[in-house]
């Protein structure tokens, strides 16, 4: 059988960029075909910014790679058009086993909260997501939508003007050059694009290998995640196990930092583990054997004038809480609208900059939250270990020290308090939906919150009427007018809490700017300038 | 702010710390060590306000003892 990722899915073409005499000026080009690059194409191919991505590739990427897909990444990618897909294939899963040495020591079941469209998390491999997210584009190519994605384009060089940046590009056929308005770096943690700018990726808090392993199991094995914390197997590290669609299971082997990665990979060495891991009666077949090693660092500015940078190239975090994809398109989300308003004249430029602002406190949320899983799961001094061996022994007798147990606090969107486009909040409504907060999914009769609430600025208006559209600041926003009856409890304890009514500015990117409990239409225009980079403090 | 942290209240005192000796009695460094960090964890759970987990280690951390 061919596997997925073997097959070309954009083979290298030749585009009449390649011979033209002067270098063809495209409002925005993206480097990078991974699942990041590829969602940033299509928020600005959906928006009719034409986009040209540039690959030196021209497959998925091998192998599983990011494997866990969390809820706001899904809400993201539905309004990309995949969600579904993504959702169907995948693995829901919400039950668990931790093990401490050669014990387990309890197991759970996360019962997520309800109302929710989107489960918590999916299990998916990194590459049906590519190719969902490619399918998707050749949809919108056959649309009619400006998106041209070239495979074995290599960039040789950037150069960065003050309106715009210059690159070359190698290819079978030799170099040609091209100019972007907007250069979007998607070229994930090695970024030659930081590299060839001489840009700095600092903060380095640790160092570690994983032997991560792709296994077809030949029985029925059970749908949960297992972790080990210093398993006899793998001795002062950890283990994990998932599930994944297919009958593919994902094993992470930590390895530590002084290791000789060319003899961990050997498959006489390899197979013993999964079998010590797995129980010695349990066939399986090895897919795909790889080691992988991370660094937590993050650019110390995601902007740097006409070229920003998103995902890994930006940012790179511990794989412990799936922080890495799922951070990423958030980057994507909260980037596109932004693009398209500057690049429309709406918005000014410093808009952007509000980007890096609210990513890289997003970005060092990440890495904290990482850390912290990575200071429990190898602890660095001997108190540390003691207190972390403490709080395993207690967990095996008492549930008050299961929440203390940190293989991984799974990525939840970042909630951007501190961001120039947020308005003052107002009293008397829920905490969870304050100005900065992501959307929370509710139902709304017979469809979703998130649905509703699409792309684009929105006006919420629970238990008031406001009209289907209204022009303010420049923008046509829509009204959606929820009356009284039809507020749900989910819907009313999220947005309202004792409040009778409220009306909720929403950014495309599904963020509360502002919120009222009356109505005021100088109060929305104000709020909406500030949330487009207009107010005085952006 | 610490004040009521470190206000006497235990009820016997003579007591408890006679109990938490013969806790220790017979184990090993380890476990004696292993054993005050489960007792801190329990403890720590038992007291739950983040204001008075941040005093209580901050009052710790200001009795050192000379070297």
């Amino acid at each position: 059988m061919t596997k997925l990722f073997e097959v070309p899915l954009y083979p290298y073409k030749w585009s009449p960029d390649q011979e033209t005499t002067a270098p063809v000026r495209h409002p925005v080009v993206i480097i990078g075909a991974g699942p990041v690059g590829l969602a940033m194409a299509i928020d600005l191919a959906q928006q009719d910014i034409p986009v040209v991505i540039l690959d030196d590739n021209d497959k998925v990427s091998v192998g599983s790679r990011a494997i866990c897909f969390s809820k706001r990444s899904l809400e993201i990618l539905d309004r990309y058009g995949c969600g579904d897909q993504m959702v169907d294939k995948g693995v829901v899963w919400s039950h668990g086993r931790v093990f401490f040495g050669d014990r387990q020591v309890y197991n759970f079941d996360l019962l997520p909260e309800e109302g929710h469209k989107r489960p918590a998390f999916i299990n998916l491999q990194q590459y049906y997501c590519e190719l969902y997210l490619v399918e998707r584009l050749r949809a919108l190519q056959q649309e009619g939508k400006p998106v041209d994605i070239r495979g074995g384009n290599k960039v040789a060089s950037i150069d960065q003007m003050d309106d715009h940046a210059s690159l070359i590009i190698d290819t079978q056929d030799g170099a040609y050059r091209i100019e972007a308005d907007w250069l979007i770096a998607c070229d994930g943690a090695g970024s030659p694009s930081r590299r060839m700018l001489d840009l700095d990726f600092v903060g380095r808090v640790f160092e570690d290998n994983f032997l991560i392993a792709d296994v077809i199991m030949k029985a029925d094995f059970p749908t949960e995640r297992w972790f080990w914390f210093d398993p006899p197997f793998n001795k002062d590290q950890s283990a994990l196990l998932h599930k994944q669609p297919d009958g593919v299971w994902r094993i992470d082997l930590q390895l530590g930092w002084d290791i000789d990665k060319e003899e961990e990979k050997r498959e006489e060495n390899v197979i013993p583990r999964l079998k010590q891991m797995l129980g010695e009666d349990v066939e399986f077949d090895l897919e795909w054997v790889s080691i992988y090693t991370f660094q937590c660092r993050r650019m110390e500015k995601f902007r740097h004038g006409r070229v920003i940078f998103a995902g890994d190239a930006a940012h790179q975090v511990s794989p412990f809480g799936a922080r890495g994809a799922n951070s990423g398109f958030q980057d994507i989300d909260n980037l596109g609208w932004k693009l398209k308003l500057v690049l429309e004249g709406t918005a000014p430029e410093n808009l952007l900059d509000s980007y890096g602002l609210e990513r890289e406190w997003a970005a060092d949320e990440n890495i904290l939250q990482s850390s912290r899983s990575t200071d429990f799961i190898t602890p660095k001094s001997e108190m540390s270990r003691i207190f972390r061996d403490a709080v395993l022994d207690l967990s095996e007798t008492y549930e008050f020290a299961r929440p203390l147990v940190n293989s991984g606090r799974l990525s939840v969107p970042c909630i951007y308090d501190t961001s120039p486009l947020n308005s003052d909040d107002i009293d008397g409504l829920p905490a969870r939906t304050r100005p900065g907060s992501p959307a929370s999914d509710a139902p709304v009769g017979e469809e979703w919150l998130s649905d509703r609430l699409g792309d684009g600025f929105k006006l919420l208006a629970l238990g008031l009427e406001i009209p289907e559209r209204s022009d303010i600041a420049g923008l046509s926003v829509e009204g959606i007018s929820v009356a009284d009856g039809d507020i749900g409890a989910e819907l009313r304890s999220r947005y309202l809490g004792d409040a009778s009514a409220a009306v909720y500015l929403m950014r495309p990117d599904q963020h509360v700017a502002a919120r009222w409990t009356t109505l005021d239409w100088a109060q929305i225009e104000t709020a909406l300038n500030r949330a487009i980079g207009k107010g005085d403090a952006a | 702010m610490t004040a009521h942290i470190t206000k006497a209240q235990l009820r016997h005192p003579d007591d408890f710390y006679a109990d938490l000796l013969e806790a220790h009695e017979g184990l090993t460094k380890a476990e004696s060590d292993a054993f005050n960090a489960r007792l801190i964890l329990l403890m720590a759970n038992r007291i739950g306000d983040p204001d008075e987990l941040k005093s209580l280690l901050e009052a710790a951390a200001r009795t050192k003892h000379p070297e």
